[in-house]
């Protein structure tokens, strides 16, 4: 097996210079240190890469009385396990991107929002506070960050369930615009950010933005770490850099059976072996083939995985998780799961996945949130390269 | 379901659980996780005191209490075991495992032993994938594990 992919080491180099880091970069002005942002091409590691320091700088353009900052660490995407690496090794560095984040926008008070399974994280995240604010005192900064606990639900990723959930209600999203710039936590306006690009704004604090830039293709810059599972003999997390091929990411991770890549969990998009090679691992932007984003999770499939189970387990999930606030998602999801039963048992003809197509298509439309729209996303993609497996 | 009694003295507990939260209806969910650690569960009873305290409806607690999956209105056993369904085990094996306890400890999934040891759940990926699949039983997670492997885990407790 050949290893090519080059392993990169920033995000998990842990210097113990964070207070010289917060230091040095609280020197310098707000717009100096967006503009390095904006400048390295850091894009939200949460899965949608919204550009990180547009969002720092809309949300401080906003007026108001209080302002949040919070570290969103739901980590629900299935197969993805990289945030709670980065928490319990380098919370430091989310940290401070998070005090950074507060003086530019003008917020007083962080939080982090963790997933209620990482609850054995919080001794070691209440120790990392504990020195975070003795930093915070002596450089005399008003900004506190405090940790408020997931009650598990898959939906409470998404940002505006997320805040609803801290406020003490049912997980369900709000219509977005208004975006959390203007309408974040409490009604204020929130800056909210993936573990992930929090601790990429050290790196850049840390090296420049010349650094971060110099690594991954066009509008994919930087490294991106990446949860692998499924069917390797390598398992884990890999810090690597941004825009390999699919079929590269497999020569080295996969077992040699490979038939299928799942890029970014139940929410992204199936890859079949014929499209690896063509298949690019980065932000949509100008490359030749298909872009596909992620929010890390890779997942490997070898030939002696049945898809049509892979898919239902998917679908399951969907049921489960919809919040239930909107029909398309609500009533969309259970269609699909008991629609492919059907077609696998026989009492639907082969024609009906295409009703089950159209169907996913209008969820993408009208569905109110991320979780419904993207059903789509794995539906067609395991059933249009898969459909042998669908139905015999 | 069957009326739960609350001694007085948990009574107590629980709305000083309320007042650290100084009574405050948008603290309902960290009100909610100290409630569950004090009773293990959330009985009607426990939630139409949060209600009132925090003066909150009744429904809204319930609304929260059912909407999460963490927030149990059952008891759950002294030892909750729950299989990873997420998609990394399932594909790797995780029904087989879910099969071997349900056999072993004759129950269903969400049901609890009639002597109130163990309870079994699913769930859905604890982000420990590059070990499916995965069981946890209480805090403690066992990774790889194999339908073979059961047995010999229930013997631990
Ligand atoms: N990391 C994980 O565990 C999971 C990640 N996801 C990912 O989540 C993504 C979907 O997330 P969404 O938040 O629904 O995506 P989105 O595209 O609505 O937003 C992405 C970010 O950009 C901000 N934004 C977008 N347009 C803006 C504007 N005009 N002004 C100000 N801010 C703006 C949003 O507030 C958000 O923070 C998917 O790509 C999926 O991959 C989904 C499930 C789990
Ligand atoms: C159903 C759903 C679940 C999500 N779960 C997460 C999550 O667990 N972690 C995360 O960082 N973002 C998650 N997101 C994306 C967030 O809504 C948001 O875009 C992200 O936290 C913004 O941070 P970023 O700009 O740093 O990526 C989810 C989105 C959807 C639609
Ligand atoms: S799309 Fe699904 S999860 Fe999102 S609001 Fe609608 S029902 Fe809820
Ligand atoms: S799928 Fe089981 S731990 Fe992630």
């Amino acid at each position: 097996m050949t290893k090519t992919l080059k392993r990169l080491d920033l995000i998990f180099k842990n210097e113990g210079d964070s207070e010289a880091i917060l230091e040095k970069t609280l020197s310098r002005n707000n717009e100096d240190i967006i503009s390095d942002l904006i400048a390295s091409g850091l894009k939200g590691r949460g899965g949608a890469g919204f550009p990180t320091g547009l969002k720092w700088r809309l949300t401080g353009e906003v007026e108001a009385d209080q302002k949040y900052v919070i570290c969103n660490a739901d980590e629900g995407e299935p197969g993805t396990f990289k945030d709670r690496e980065i928490l319990s090794s380098v919370p430091h560095k989310v940290l401070t991107g998070m005090a950074v984040c507060g003086r530019i926008i003008g917020a007083t008070k962080g939080f982090i929002y963790l997933r209620n399974e990482y609850k054995f994280l919080v001794p070691k995240l209440r120790t990392a506070l504990d020195d975070f604010h003795l930093i915070m005192d002596k450089l005399n900064l008003d900004f506190r960050v405090d940790i408020f606990m997931g009650s598990g639900a898959y939906i409470c990723g998404e940002e505006s369930a997320l805040f609803e959930s801290m406020e003490g209600k049912r997980g369900e999203p709000r219509n977005k615009p208004p975006y959390p710039t203007n309408y974040g936590y409490n009604g204020k306006p929130t800056v909210i950010n993936n573990v992930e690009t929090l601790a990429h704004t050290y790196s850049i604090f840390k090296y420049g933005a010349e650094k971060f830039r110099d690594l991954g293709v066009k509008d994919s810059r930087g490294s991106k770490v990446f949860s692998v599972s499924g069917d390797t003999p390598i398992p884990g997390i890999y810090e690597l850099e941004f825009g390999m091929t699919l079929q590269r990411f497999v020569d080295d991770f996969g077992d040699g059976d490979a038939k299928a890549v799942q890029v970014g969990g139940a929410a992204g998009f199936c890859v079949p072996r014929k499209r690896f090679e063509k298949t690019i691992i980065g932000y949509q932007g100008k490359l030749t083939g298909v872009s596909l984003p992620t929010g890390g999770s890779m997942m490997i499939f070898n030939s002696s995985r049945s898809m049509y189970n892979v898919l239902h387990n998917y679908l399951e999930f969907f049921v489960e998780e919809s919040c239930g606030q909107c029909t398309p998602c609500r009533v969309g999801t259970q269609q699909l799961l008991m629609g492919v039963e059907a077609v696998k048992r026989g009492d639907k003809s082969s024609d009906y996945l295409n009703k089950l197509l159209e169907l996913s298509e209008i969820m993408r439309q009208t569905a109110k949130c991320g979780l419904g729209q993207s059903v789509a996303n794995s539906f067609s993609s395991i059933v249009e390269n898969f459909k042998e497996e669908m139905i015999y | 379901m069957a009326s739960v009694k609350i001694p007085d003295t948990k009574v107590q507990e629980l709305k000083a659980i309320c007042q650290k939260f100084r009574n405050d209806g948008s603290e309902l969910i960290n009100v909610l996780h100290g409630a569950q650690e004090l009773f293990g569960y959330l009985p009607p009873e426990v939630q139409e005191i949060v209600a009132d305290e925090l003066n909150v409806s009744l429904a809204h607690v319930y609304g929260v209490v059912t909407f999460y999956s963490f927030f149990s209105m059952l008891p759950k056993g002294k030892h909750p075991i729950s299989i990873c369904m997420g998609t990394a085990c399932y594909v790797r094996g995780a029904e087989k495992v879910l099969d071997e306890f349900k056999k072993l400890l004759k129950v269903k999934v969400g049901e609890t032993t009639p002597d109130g040891k163990y309870s079994l759940s699913c769930l859905r990926c604890v982000g420990a994938c590059g070990l499916a699949p995965v069981v946890t039983i209480g805090e403690r997670v066992y990774g790889r594990v194999a339908a073979g492997d059961v047995k010999k885990i229930l013997g631990e407790y």
